[in-house]
């Protein structure tokens, strides 16, 4: 790896140098866990980890749960009864892989806004930013296919309301959906195909995973201060740095014990809490149920498609111009679109030479105010539409996209930031410096 | 000299297109059946025309089937549902078109654009057939039927009201619902599609 000055891996025995000059293969595997880290990394740097467990133990739990699956429509719902009721441990697999994704969900959300805030996707880290993305993409495609796979009323339902949403694009849309599906609705082809594909997407995001985490170690990691690792020599990178092993590797798995303590508590005693009920009926595509919402981790940008209603001006003022082309239901799908691409964008939309919002006085409040519209998003996003979650909806909507597109730009023009440490070894001492080092 | 040097490179570049254009055309062909395979296939397809039987329909009851993987409302309404919708005056509806496809786009959405007939019918029969996707034109929910404030479906999912003609009369549904392609066949049996 390129970046930080520090000591590679040098086979010293026979059969260690016989391997490396024919396949450099453990000091590629040596060099990845001895990473210099930055040495002042806090908590929100644990879920990397956690991540990594979740792709791990879904793909497990996944693999598994398939040998007892049946993809077809007359029989997938009592497949599913099956391994619930007959196989062995079955429920409590099904319950890890319903239960994991969400798990994964809030991990993935908790590390998007900790690099946000840390800014972590600012130069020279655009390329670890974008993967990111790409990755959270591939796991909203896997998790929303999965949902359908047990093929109860919210999987099939679910099913419609989103592939009708390609159906709203302009000119190709019906055809479009048309082939998604495989025939005029929800159906058996439908089902096949996203068993096939639930099936696929975790090994490309492993794939992913891995560019990812290349990414970052080429670059070295960002830290709460963002400033640099010295990079002028090897003892001063040093000074700003501890190997991954077995410095952040243990701290990432004490977290990981504790979140699993929670995980494992929720799984075991009360593993549908965040599910929903209409699901354990079999799916009817002639019965709708009452009220169609999406899993939760879905609501913040479900409440965005469903906010931009035709009495909207934007929206008459984009149909008018456009001459009927982008009607209100398009509209709605831009802009649940639109508010993920301008995220993937905040590289290039924030203008700040400032990386961490810990020096950013004013940056501070506007994301608080962030974080605070995606929990107020995600609660509309559940609401029976009304007037009022309308306006809210609106309202919260408005704030995602003025946040990343009006926000961001100009507070780097007009905030003053306050000056950060020089060095990592500096913020670290200011933090733990006074109290030298308890452990010895 | 310098003229050979221009054809070479002429021809070579000529090589460069050809071999990438044969490749470009190559890789299309390699990837279009695997797009294609996910078109609906020939036994999706065949289901796109179905035959219903309505023979044991009686009056006042809907039978509701299943047309290309949605539900398709058969109703044999009563008299008094037929004078309901019959009183409405298209000018006053949400929706006047009379979204049939059996008819053209500019079809009004009177109640008789809106049922189906046998051939030769009169009277109560010739009106009393209302054949439409159960398909709500607000989201997709399936409506529900003999409830509302009109007397006709009502959608439990955002609360929209149809009339005894199935037409949308209050609540966020934008459009009546769709009536698809279909004709007797004899006195009791319909072919959809």
């Amino acid at each position: 790896m390129a970046g930080i000055p520090h000591d590679h891996y040098e086979p010293k025995s026979g059969p260690e140098k016989w391997v490396h000059s024919r396949l450099p293969i453990i000091g590629l595997l040596y060099d990845t866990i001895m990473i210099p880290t930055p040495k002042n990394l806090n908590w929100m740097w644990i879920w990397g980890i956690i991540l990594t467990f979740c792709l791990a133990m879904q793909i497990v739990t996944g693999i598994v749960l398939v040998m007892h699956y049946t993809p077809h429509v007359d029989m997938a719902f009592a497949s599913v009864e099956h391994i619930m009721r007959d196989v062995n441990g079955g429920f409590m697999l099904r319950y890890l892989h319903a239960n994991g994704a969400s798990l994964f969900f809030l991990a993935v959300y908790l590390h998007i806004f900790r690099g946000l805030y840390y800014g972590s996707y600012k130069a020279p880290r655009e390329i670890t930013w974008i993967v990111g993305m790409i990755i959270y993409l591939l796991m909203m495609a896997t998790g929303f296919m999965g949902y359908v796979l047990p093929w109860g009323q919210m999987s099939f339902w679910g099913a419609t309301v989103i592939t009708g949403l390609f159906g709203a694009i302009p000119w190709i849309g019906e055809s479009l959906q048309t082939w998604l599906l495989g025939g005029p609705a929800v159906d058996n082809a439908t089902l096949n195909r996203f068993f096939s594909l639930h099936y696929l997407l975790p090994f490309v995001i492993a794939g992913l995973v891995a560019v990812h985490i290349w990414a970052f170690h080429s670059t070295g990691n960002n830290n709460p201060t963002g400033v640099e690792v010295r990079r002028t020599s090897k003892e001063d990178a040093a000074k700003d740095t501890l190997p991954f092993w077995p410095y952040f590797v243990l701290k990432d798995l004490f977290a990981l014990a504790v979140i699993l303590a929670v995980f494992f508590a929720i799984v075991g005693f009360m593993p549908n809490y965040l599910g929903h009920p209409d699901n354990y009926i079999e799916a009817n595509p002639l019965a709708t149920p009452a009220h169609i919402v999406p899993e939760w981790y879905f609501l913040p940008f479900y409440a965005i498609l469903r906010a931009f209603t035709a009495d909207v001006w934007l929206v008459q003022f984009l149909h008018w111009l456009t001459g009927g082309i982008v009607d209100a239901k398009f509209f709605g799908v831009l802009a649940m679109f639109g508010a993920i691409a301008v995220m993937a964008l905040v590289p290039w939309l924030d203008t700040s030479r400032t990386r961490s919002g810990r020096y950013r006085p004013m940056f501070k409040w506007w994301f608080a105010l962030l974080a605070l519209d995606f929990v107020i998003l995600m609660w509309v996003g559940a609401q029976t539409p009304t007037n009022l979650t309308g306006w809210i909806s609106l309202i919260a909507a408005a704030y995602w996209f003025g946040y990343f597109l009006v926000i961001l730009p100009l507070l780097g023009v007009i905030e003053k930031p306050t000056t950060p440490p020089a060095t990592i070894e500096d913020d670290f001492e200011a933090h733990y410096g006074g109290k030298s080092h308890p452990a010895e | 000299m310098s003229h050979a040097e221009d054809h070479e490179g002429t021809r070579r570049d000529f090589l460069y297109y050809a071999t990438a254009g044969a490749g470009a055309v190559a890789a299309g062909a390699a990837v279009w059946p695997l797009v294609n395979q996910m078109n609906p296939s020939a036994d999706v397809q065949a289901l796109s025309s179905i035959r219903v039987d309505v023979s044991g329909v009686q009056t006042g009851t809907q039978l509701t089937v299943k047309w290309r993987g949605k539900p398709v409302f058969i109703r044999r309404r009563t008299q008094e549902e037929v004078d309901m919708a019959k009183e409405v005056d298209t000018a006053t509806l949400p929706d006047s078109n009379a979204r049939n496809a059996n008819l053209g786009d500019t079809a009004m959405a009177t109640d008789q654009n809106r049922a189906t007939a046998p051939e030769g019918a009169e009277g109560l029969a010739a009106e009393e057939w209302l054949v439409m996707m159960g398909v709500c034109t607000h989201l997709g929910c399936v409506p529900l039927g003999e409830s509302g404030d009109f007397g006709g479906w009502f959608c439990p999912c955002h609360g929209s009201h149809y009339d005894t003609a199935g037409r949308i009369r209050k609540g966020p549904a934008p459009e009546n619902l769709p009536i698809p392609l279909a004709a007797f066949d004899g006195e009791s049996e319909i072919i959809l599609g």
